[in-house]
Formats: structure tokens, sequence, C-alpha cells
């Protein structure tokens, strides 16, 4: 099935909107792809923005390659930008395209394979040259080979319907393709009925700068959607009804500035500076560039030469009271390793974020893993007891940073946030909180009046074991800090062999009894079945969605997510014994697995991913039906696909 | 007594920076002579000791911190300085003060000495160089001589070393001293210097290691020699030297060198005139080198740039006019770009 969109015929085609079918639909995914250069990450932003508007739940999944701009046309430099959109609740960006956008050959040939036979691909066919063709590896023009009959094809000659529309602003030929972008999510805003204001608004805040391009973007965003009107193809348009949300004010966020706020209302709360130290790395930049922006007396940030430098600017901030956080991802934290080490040690708070991504070594900057689970437990030397949070989604990644700063004050501290690259760049909508919904954020300060009579005691402990902070331009306070091994209490340099076993443990139970601060694990679906889906981190989107769609099915399927790793919940592995058997999907070769087992001394079953990608749902359901018994209410044909529009 | 005596502090002394902790120095080591004068200066400076910071990294020299009474960071080794940085960036009003050595300043901790200088963060930098490993147990150093013989290094070291002083000059910094252990009047007087020098202040101290590197600069420091084979730069005066000043560095076409006053019949003020506010200068200078030359001790290097810390407080205060909106946190949450959910 192929429809194509002819330049000269156009507008004889025009249809009365009256006349074309509108059909309403619970969630839809789009996934946008197209050369780097094509501004795709860009469209399915604004047109992210426009679904949060309406007020569709939604998540999205950039996926874009490690170089900047690789070779024009070629397989590894398609990017793409994957969204669902629903009326419903999401957790995920969803697991295979309801329609793929494909600006040219090489999109096409990188994305056809996750789209389902049935799907609608939209391609730029004036992309579709012979030199594009051949250097996507295409030997016939997979258009008019008849290769793309299991899908519904639209074709629209993209590029020279982009020039027309500019055409009267008189840009260069380079510069007014570059607008063809805007057109195409002028094509996609009409076949779902969204409004071009909002984008225009956002285009003339953008390109201010340059009213021509500013000028010609909208005219190809508005040059699409009408075009969209008058084709035949677009017949039936499709309608999203708002999804339920809790009433409020919201903003669409992704996992970086959810760090990156999470981190200033923590400060805020706690009454502290915040200084953040860090060195470029993909997929944790954008924290630093956030931070950056918000540059005040109470924020600030430093780009320091290296990763060591970093953490080490950030022990000296913290030091000196500020809430001090590093950010970076997992060749970073090798290199802070040894400072991490420090942080112990000196007992100073500190928020270590790791944006995880593929490893080992430089592996796969811009794609997402969950593999330094048992780097930032174990990778240290000594006894180096670190808590370790992780956050779940995208929004979430507010929550578990402002946790990570709450523990890591409270407990004098450093304490690991694990994100990863899938929500990082993952957006969702987010209900800006208020100020008083935040839990409270008490500091201890070591004060002068305290030790009038007395010397400072450095290592002091409280009943969280929590030793006193007192900062530098404290009068009377001066003390001594630093990497050998103190005595456990006034803090002098002790090699005293007892002593050393002493602090080791304290160090060890200071962490462990952290769990007493732990919410209660919260379990999805039945206390005792024959299942549990337990997950951390990125995963659980699909884990949550995976073990809704079971249930629905009627399996004995309950799921789980832990957003403490270290300490683990204190009810965990008595939960954990309420089920026949446990599944553990995460983006590695079994680390939370190894944990649990030596943990609760169960066996859990692995469902192992590394190749770059999110977890799918559809993985999870398969894996877990392999384990669970079918019941018998089933029926093979019955599944969940959503509506193909 | 009147009320502004009753409430003025008593004035502090050397005795309030000498901490509890027993000083673990093999005996003469030079060490002591430079925590002796870093102890005189500090009631001098013009910082209440609560405002004042040591931070360390690892070696003989990075035990230093323990001994002096302020509030003090031994950390890990080669990052003392970004430690400071952090702590300077986020506590301007802070006297901050490393300690670091030949090995964990230049080695390990080489990258940091350059961007710090570079960055011109206002903190204090006093480099002990015994040109040896010494709490390693006497392997060569970055700054040890080529061919010196070590346990690492039995054929002797076929490295070239680095000279600190040119590498602070080379890597940007506004103050850059020389002294000696054991010239206690010069050392004390540097160290004043360096602590009223707005931005980064770097001061490469000359000291002996008696275990493992004995001697190594007495051909230089004794106090038989130390006329003729030290030049005391003294700021826009003549580079003299010898026991009678009766010697002189003259530069002519680029290339210094040595006058005999009495032989050449120069009045010294015809001499050229040392210029600390002139790094090429310095770098020339900083190369003279025993045997040919005398070595150059005191400032290099002393010229005036904004501090990181001015540049910080700058462009704060221009983001702060920029800004929009109130700045409470709800404001900070929610950008620009907000929808309402009734």
């Amino acid at each position: 099935m192929s429809s194509r969109v002819d330049v000269q015929n156009s507008a004889e085609e025009k249809l009365q909107t009256a006349d074309r079918i509108s059909q309403d639909l619970d969630r839809v995914t789009i996934r946008f792809a197209g050369d780097s250069g094509d501004g795709m990450q860009l469209t399915g932003m604004r047109f992210t923005e426009s679904a949060a508007q309406i007020g569709n739940d939604l998540a999205t999944f950039p996926d874009y390659p490690a170089e900047i701009r690789a070779p024009a046309g070629s397989l590894p430099g398609v990017s793409g930008f994957q969204i669902q959109f629903s009326t419903n609740e999401v957790y995920t960006p969803g697991d295979e395209p309801d329609v793929l956008v494909a600006m040219n050959p090489a999109a096409l040939k990188s994305n056809l394979g996750d789209l389902p036979h049935g799907g609608t691909i939209m391609v730029n066919e004036d992309a579709f040259t012979t030199n594009y063709l051949r250097l996507a590896g295409y030997d016939e023009n997979p258009l008019d080979d008849g290769s793309l009959n299991e899908w519904r094809l639209i074709r629209v000659p993209i590029t020279r319907l982009t020039l027309a529309a500019v055409e009267e602003v008189g840009l260069k030929k380079s510069l007014a393709e570059r607008c063809k972008n805007f057109f195409t999510l002028g094509l996609v805003f009409f076949l779902y009925q969204r409004d071009t204001d909002q984008t225009k608004k956002w285009i003339d805040n953008k390109f201010g700068f340059n009213l021509d391009v500013a000028r010609a973007n909208k005219l190809a965003l508005q040059a699409g959607y009408n075009i969209a009107d008058t084709l035949e193809v677009f017949q039936t348009l499709y309608r999203i009804p708002k999804a339920e949300l809790s009433p409020g004010l919201y903003r669409g966020i992704n996992g970086n500035l959810a760090v990156s706020l999470g981190l200033v209302a923590a400060a805020r709360k706690a009454g502290l500076d915040l200084f953040y130290g860090s060195y470029p790395i993909t997929p944790a930049s954008e924290i630093l560039h956030e931070l950056s922006g918000m540059l005040s007396d109470g924020i600030k940030t430093f780009q320091a030469e290296d990763e060591i430098a970093a953490i080490g600017a950030t022990i000296g901030a913290a030091f000196g009271g500020a809430l001090a956080v590093t950010g970076t991802s997992g060749p970073g934290i090798a290199l802070k390793s040894e400072a991490m080490g420090l942080a112990t040690m000196v007992e100073l708070p500190l928020v270590i974020i790791n944006v995880q991504r593929g490893g080992p070594s430089t592996g796969l900057p811009t794609k997402t893993e969950q593999a330094d689970l048992l780097q930032v437990l174990y990778g240290r030397n000594g006894e180096s007891p670190i808590p370790v949070l992780a956050a779940t989604t995208p929004a979430d990644c507010f929550n578990m940073t402002y946790e990570a700063s709450r523990l890591a004050l409270k407990y004098m501290t450093p304490v690991v946030l694990l994100t990863d690259g899938y929500l990082a760049n993952g957006t969702e909508p987010w209900r800006i909180p208020n100020e008083d919904e935040l839990p409270e954020i008490n500091i201890k300060y070591a004060n002068s009046e305290d030790y009038q009579d007395r010397k400072f005691a450095p290592y002091e402990r409280d009943e969280n074991l929590s030793r006193p902070w007192a900062i530098p331009g404290t009068p009377g306070l001066e003390h001594r800090v630093g990497g050998l091994e103190k005595d456990l209490l006034m803090g002098r340099v002790s090699y005293d062999p007892d002593n050393h076993q002493q602090m080791v443990e304290t160090r060890a139970a200071k962490i462990a009894g952290m769990a007493k601060d732990f919410p209660p694990l919260e379990v999805n679906g039945p206390d005792n079945a024959d299942l549990l889906i337990l997950g951390w981190g990125g995963t659980t989107g699909a884990i949550t969605s995976a073990g809704e769609q079971l249930r629905a099915k009627g399996y004995s399927v309950a799921n789980c997510t832990l957003r403490y790793l270290n300490p683990l919940p204190n009810d965990l592995c008595e939960v954990l014994e309420r089920y026949k058997q446990v599944l553990i999907p995460e983006l590695n070769l079994g680390q939370l697995k190894l944990l649990i087992r030596a943990h609760c001394l169960i066996d859990p079953i692995g469902l192992n991913k590394v190749t770059g990608k999110p977890i799918k749902i559809q993985e999870v359901v398969d894996k877990a039906i392999t384990v669970v018994e079918r019941p018998e209410s089933v029926d093979e044909q019955e599944t969940d696909k959503g509506a193909q529009p | 007594m009147t009320a502004t005596q009753a409430v003025q502090k008593p004035e502090l002394t050397r005795k309030d920076f000498v901490s509890d902790a027993e000083v673990r120095w093999c005996p003469g080591c030079g060490d002591f002579s430079i925590l002796a004068q870093v102890q005189k200066c500090m009631p001098k400076i013009g910082v209440p000791r609560e405002n004042i910071v040591f931070i360390s990294g690892i070696g003989c020299s990075s035990r230093f911190p323990y001994y002096i009474d302020t509030y003090g960071f031994h950390s890990i080794h080669g990052r003392a300085m970004t430690l400071a940085s952090g702590l300077k960036a986020s506590r301007p009003e802070l006297s901050v003060w490393v300690i670091t050595g030949d090995g964990d300043g230049l080695s390990i901790g080489g990258n940091h000495f350059l961007h710090t200088l570079r960055r011109n963060m206002d903190i204090n930098i006093i480099m002990f160089n015994n040109r040896i490993y010494g709490l390693t147990k006497g392997q060569y150093s970055p700054t040890s001589e080529q061919g010196k013989r070590t346990k690492s290094s039995p054929m002797g070291s076929i490295s070239y070393p680095i000279n600190p002083v040119r590498a602070a000059i080379a890597s940007e910094a506004t103050w850059v001293g020389r002294s000696v252990d054991i010239d206690t009047k010069h050392l004390s007087s540097m160290i004043m210097a360096m602590a009223s020098h707005s931005g980064a202040s770097f001061l490469e101290v000359y000291q002996d290691c008696k275990i493992f590197n004995a001697g190594a600069f007495s051909h230089l420091t004794d106090k038989t020699v130390r006329d003729d084979r030290l030049l005391y730069l003294e700021p826009d005066q003549p580079m003299l030297f010898g026991k009678e000043k009766q010697y002189a560095i003259d530069i002519k076409t680029h290339r210094p060198m040595i006058l005999d006053m009495e032989r050449s019949r120069m009045d010294s003020k015809d001499l050229m005139k040392y210029d600390a506010s002139d790094p090429t200068l310095a770098y020339m200078i900083s190369n003279l080198d025993y045997p040919k030359f005398p070595v150059p001790v005191g400032v290099f290097v002393d010229i005036e740039r904004a501090s990181y810390s001015d540049l910080l407080e700058g462009i704060t205060n221009e983001a702060k006019e920029k800004a929009e909106g109130p700045d409470d946190l709800r404001t900070l949450l929610s950008g620009n770009n907000t929808w309402s959910i009734e």
C-alpha cells in the first residue's frame, strides 16, 4: 500500500477537512529519523512539547550517534527520536513505533526493522537519490521495488515542497533546505490535529536573532500542515485525547534537567550553596550546562581540567560547607574512585551522579546501559561503603537527586545516584512541586559554642553514626581531616590495629543503618504470586508496563523496582520470599542478580540485554511467560497492540 | 580596660599555630624549618586563624597540615590543588594554602599544577622540592637531575628534570618565587609576599632530604658558598651577587651574562634592573643554573591579573542583573515553558 504525493497535483487533490474521518486512539508511537544534521531531535522535541501542552502523557527516547556529524546519508549518521503519547499513563517511549518518519534511505534502512507490519512510513522521497541509496546500501529504490508493501507508505517530496514554501524569503538553498524538519513537523501536526501556534512562538524565540530563518521555518511548518490538508493520503486523522494527570503546573523534563533541578531544590531547602564540579562527558554534560545557566550567589559550577579535579574540587567545596556535587558517566567514575574513597574516609557529604552509558572503556558513549552498579558499589580500594540510589524515570531523577542530597547531608557521606543515558535524554511531563512538598533537610553543624570547654572531636558521632560538620570560618573548631586512618574520636592519625578495625566497622554500620530511613518497598500486583519481576533504574517503565499487561491477561505476576541499591531495603528479602520466582531484567550481564543472590540467598532468573538500547516491554513479557504458568483464560490471539494509525 | 580592648582578640603568635600532633619528620629534615617559618608568618598575614586552610596531597611534605593548628586537609596524591580550588571557588573569603612536593605537585599532580595556575585561582602553593621521592624511600622524582642513581634508577636516571619555577611561569602564574629551607629570613619574606598576592602564588622551596638525597642543594645553599652561587632577585634592582655584590647579571642580545663590576667598570645604575612584571624576562632568568651561573631565588613573577574569585564574582553579579522574575525556588524549577492541568 503506497500513497504518493505529487507536487504539481497536490492543489487539485484538496479535500474538505469535513470529509475526513477522525479516529480516537489511546496512544501512538512515532519515530522521527534522519541524518544527524536533519534536525530530527528538534522536530521530536517540538512534537513532544505540543503533546505535553495538549495534556497527553508521554515519554520520549532520543537515540543519536556518537559522532556530531557522521557523513551525510550514511547509516552511522542516523539520528532518531521516538515519542509515545497517550491518553493513559505511559511508562516508556513505546517498544516499537506505529509511525516512522524517515528523512533519507539510511534512516529508513536502519529503522525499518523496528516497525511492525502494517505500520506507517512517511518518507522524504527527494532524498532517495542514487547517491543516498548507495550510501544506505540499497541496490534498488525501496520506494519503488515493492519491498515496502507490508507497510503503509506515504511518499512526500519534502525537500522540494519545503524549498517552494520558503522561496519568498530568499534564503540560500542550503539554509532553505534545513527548514524541511519543520515542514515534516507540519505534516505530522496535521495528522494528529495539533496546533502550530505554540511551535511558531518557539521558533520566534529560538531564531529571533535571524528574522529570515525564523520566517522561513514558520512558513515551512505551515506549508507542511496545509499541504497535508490537501492530500488524500491523510484521509483519516487521529485524535489522542488528553490523559488524566493530577492537577498542577507542569513542564517537560528530561533526566539530566531533573537532576539539575533536584540539586537546586535540595540546596535551597538545606540553606546551602550548591557547588557542581564536573568535566564534560556524554551523556552527563547537560547537567553542567543546565546549572551553569543558573549561576547565582547560591549556584556555582566549576568545569575542571579532568574527572579527578572535578571530584577533588567538589570535596574541597564540601569541606567548605557547600552542597557539593559532581556528575559524570562510567569512565569518569573510574577516574574518581580514589577520591570517592577519600570522601568516605573523611566523611563529608557529597553527591556523585553517574549517568551510565555503554561500557567498558569508552564503549557506547551515546547509548544506554546499567553496567556500573558493581563499579559504584565495589570499585574502590579497601572497605569503602558508599550508598547507591537509582532513579527510575526522567522525572524521578528529580526525586532521587533530592533524596541523594538529603541522605548525604544527614549521614555525612558521599552518595552515588545512578541514572542512565535513556533517563538522561528521555522526556516526560513533570508536575512542578511546591517547596513545602519537599522533605526537610536538616544539617547538624558543629558550633563554637558547643566546644567552649572541650576540644572539638571531629569523629564524635550522633545516633545515626554521623559525624559533625565543622566548616572553616568557625572559630575554635580548627581541625584536620585526611585520607589516613583516624582515631575514632579526635581524628588524629592512628595506626592502632584495634582502632582501624573499629573505624572500618563503624563506617560500614553507618551506611548499613541508612536503610531504616528508606520507605517500604512498593510492589505492584499481588502480595504472593508465581513471579516477581524485580528491576532497578531505567528499566522500571518497561517492567511496570509488562507487569500490568501480564496481570491483565491473568498471569500471576507482580513487579517491583529498587531505588535504593546500597544499602538494600530492610524488607527486600522478606518481599522476595513471597514469590515462587524472581525475574530480574537489567541492561547488564546480571549485576543486581548477583547482589540479590548474595544478599537474600535466592536464585533469581536474569533477563540481560546489552545492545545499547533500552529494554522493551515485550521482551520482559516474553521472558516472563516462559517461566510462569499460562493462565487458562489467556487467548493466544489477543494481544495488546494499541491502535495503528 | 576599655570596651574596645575587651572585645579585641589577643594577638596570635606562632604557638597558636602549633597543633597537638607530634611532628614525625626525620631529624634534620628541611621541612621543620619551612613549618616554623609558616607558623611564624600566619599571625601576621591579617587573616583570622579560623579562615586559614592548609591542604596537602601525599608525601613527606604533605603531612604538614597535621602540624599547623588551622583547618586542614591531607588529601590524596597529587590532588591538593583540586580541593583547594573547589574550596576557594565556593568560599572566596578563606585564605587557602597548598603544601606539595616535587613528586606530588609535578608528577602525579602535574595537570592540576598547570590548570590551577592558569586559572589564577587565589591560593598559595608552597612546593617542597627535595628532588627525590622520600616517603616511598628514594626513587628519582621529576626534578631529580639526569643521571641520578636511585633505587629505581641504578644506572642513573635517563629522564630530563623539570624546573618548577619555569613550569609555573609557562603555566601563566601571576606570582612565582623560590627560596631555600635554611635561609629562614628570606623564606619568611617570600611567605609574607605570596600571602598578600591576589591570584595564584607559587613558591618553590629547596628542601633538604637528609635520608634519601642529603645535601642536594648544599653546593648552592651552604653559608660559605651561598653569596656566590645564589642570585637574590630584588624588585626593580640590578641583579647583583657575590659577597661584595661584585658581580651582576646583565642581558645583552637575549643572552644573560655575568659582569665583573670592577673589571667592567660598570655603574650599577646602568645595569639592567629585574622586572617581575615581565614573565619573558622571568623565564630567561629562571634558566640560570649552576655552575655557569648563580641560581636565582626570590620573586620571579609578580603581576596583577584578576583572580578566579574576582572573575567569578563578576559573572555572578552579571547573571543576577540579567535574571528575570523572582528568585524563589518555584520560579527556578518552572523554567519558562509550563502548562497547567486543572
